[in-house]
């Protein structure tokens, strides 16, 4: 199995036995990561055919749906954590989702590729669009349309009073503690409703 | 073992199967009060019950099917189900034990209308209660206890056999692992109940229905089936795939302005329905289109389907089409909505497939690949070798 980087830093906020939605749960990997590392009742969220075939494969509940006509198959408050990994950026009615989010879940947890990291400014300096291990995709052919940096998510979240618990910024896997719009990859965060 | 292994039918196929029959001497009660004093159950198996008898799958038939469901039968027809399993198909017989049976009520060999009453010499009639789809469970829990299977793997079924499926997590939760779910609906809507008393008033009204008591009249109330099959057959499918199949296209090489078949799609209907007319039985088809509109697991709690789930154990996989509009997606959410409520596991597919409510028998490979993938975790799970 792939652990990617931001898998631990989600392990480490969730409780044992909890319940967990993955919106956009791709392949089930997140998911089966947190069944065998926090037993987690966990169900993944995916429009796609290949990725939910590969989530029953992956032994995940998967539930074919488009996230952005919202949630509406999930009560209020029915999850202890529903995540977005690597998704936010791909997602047309970003303010939904996070509102949705936010009613389903007692606690969100969004993690994104940082486009304010150095080696993505140093791209568009060069008059390029950035390609990177965080962000993996040509211009032509990428899903990421609503990217952001790290203070661009923090306005938006402050405008949609929604509170930041807990913040993770990581660069191949190892934690940025300074500097972090500018040095930081990819960001994980937790959030509450106010 | 009740095949023969057949190698002319190729290597994914149960081969040559033959129905079994079991009688059956206690009464069953109905929901609708009636009762019959006793009563045999036709059914199929393919593959074999292990020693744990842990890999049993149940197989539901919908409206017109029966108990063969897979492989070849005396009269070298093909189960209605064989593209989903034999050996190495996505239920896999060489892994499972897998059982059809033809419910109550029924025209295949199983106690129906057509059956001779034994209190009075006569075939019941209309003195043949009206069945539920809950009396079908306990009637299918009863062939399991003779089997020697406490707990089905899986109860599996497309439309009116998913519906037996979810009854089945409801009435049995302890007996059920998995409930494979596809194109169903919680209930009918009007529009369904509406086209079933359309076909069901077809064969009513056919003068050769007599009451539902047209055995001693030697006579059968085809014109009634036939019209019921043609009604019941456009329901099944798409508009688009209507068009897909027939077009406009003419039965001859001009239009002839009459009323006799003009199009191809008038002639498919006529022959459907004739076909239909030669083998099933009317009474049949009024019990089991009332046993449809019947179906409502969340009435006796309130109308909420997630209240009717709350002791069911089973695992889902629910699986919709999307152009399906006689049980649609939204109707297969309903189920899945009360099962995440229940916080059970639950799987939910909705298959992009044209078409429209008999895509459930046919061959996609998506659907096909997840049911597959499905009972692989079932097999792993259950540790079913």
């Amino acid at each position: 199995m792939i652990v990617r980087a931001d898998f631990d830093t989600i392990a480490s906020w969730i409780h044992t036995g909890s319940r967990v939605l993955d919106l956009g749960c791709g392949n089930g990997t997140l998911l089966q990561y947190l069944q065998n590392k926090r037993s987690v009742n966990g169900y993944g969220v995916e429009i796609d055919d290949d990725n939910l075939l590969s989530s029953v494969r992956n032994g995940v509940n998967v539930i074919q749906m488009d996230l952005e006509s919202g949630l509406s198959v999930f009560e209020s408050e029915s999850f202890d954590y529903v995540i977005l990994s690597q998704t936010l950026q791909a997602v047309h009615r970003t303010e939904l989702i996070v509102r949705e989010m936010l009613r389903v879940g007692k606690e969100g947890i969004v993690t994104f590729p940082n486009f304010g990291y150095w080696q993505h400014r140093l791209d568009i300096l060069r008059g390029r669009m950035p390609v990177s291990e965080d962000l993996p995709y040509q211009w032509y052919d990428t899903p990421n349309i609503h990217l952001c940096t790290l203070k661009d998510f923090e306005a938006f979240c402050a405008r949609l009073d929604v509170k930041i618990t807990e913040r993770m910024v990581l660069t191949r896997g190892k934690p940025v503690y300074r500097r972090a719009n500018f040095l930081g990859a990819m960001a994980v965060y937790r959030l509450q409703s106010v | 073992m009740n095949q023969i292994t057949a190698p002319l039918y190729g290597q994914n196929s149960v081969g040559i199967v033959e129905p079994q029959s079991m009688h059956f001497a206690a009464p069953l009660l109905t929901r609708s009060g009636g009762s019959i004093a006793g009563y045999d159950l036709v059914y199929e198996t393919y593959g074999s019950l292990n020693a744990e008898k842990s890999n049993a799958v149940l197989v539901c038939h919908a409206l017109n099917a029966s108990h063969h469901v897979a492989g070849y039968d005396a009269d070298n027809s093909l189960g209605w189900w064989d593209n989903m399993i034999g050996p190495g198909k996505p239920l896999d017989t060489q892994r499972f034990f897998v059982i059809g049976v033809n419910n109550l009520g029924g025209c295949f060999g199983t106690t129906g209308p057509s059956s001779i009453n034994p209190a009075t010499g006569k075939p019941y009639g209309s003195d043949f209660p009206i069945m539920t789809v809950d009396d079908w469970v306990t009637a299918q829990t009863r062939l399991a206890d003779r089997l020697g299977i406490h707990r089905f793997a899986a109860v599996m079924g497309g439309s009116l056999g998913a519906m037996q499926a979810l009854q089945w997590a409801i009435s049995v939760p302890e007996r059920i692992a998995n409930a494979i779910v596809v194109a169903a609906a919680p209930q009918l809507s009007a529009q369904n109940i509406a086209f079933n008393e359309v076909a069901r008033r077809a064969i009513t009204t056919d003068p050769d229905f007599h009451g539902g008591d047209y055995y001693q009249h030697n006579v059968i109330p085809k014109r009634g089936l036939r019209l019921a099959r043609m009604i019941g057959h456009i329901t099944y499918l798409s508009d688009d795939a209507m068009m897909e199949k027939f077009g406009r296209a003419l039965r001859g090489d001009n239009i002839g302005y009459h009323f006799d078949v003009e199009f191809e799609v008038e002639s498919y209907l006529r022959y459907q329905g004739d076909k239909f007319a030669e083998y099933f039985d009317a009474n049949t088809y009024l019990l089991i289109t009332r046993a449809l509109d019947y179906f409502d697991p969340a009435q006796d709690y309130d109308g909420n389907l997630a209240k009717a789930l709350a002791q069911a154990r089973a695992k889902f996989l629910v699986v919709s089409f999307t152009s399906d509009w006689r049980f649609s997606p939204g109707r297969s959410r309903e189920i899945v909505k009360a099962a995440l409520d229940n916080h059970l596991d639950v799987s939910y597919a909705e298959i992009d497939a044209p078409h429209g409510h008999d895509a459930f028998l046919l061959d996609d490979p998506r659907y096909h690949g997840l049911v597959r993938s499905y009972f692989e975790r079932v097999a792993e799970e259950l540790k079913i070798l």
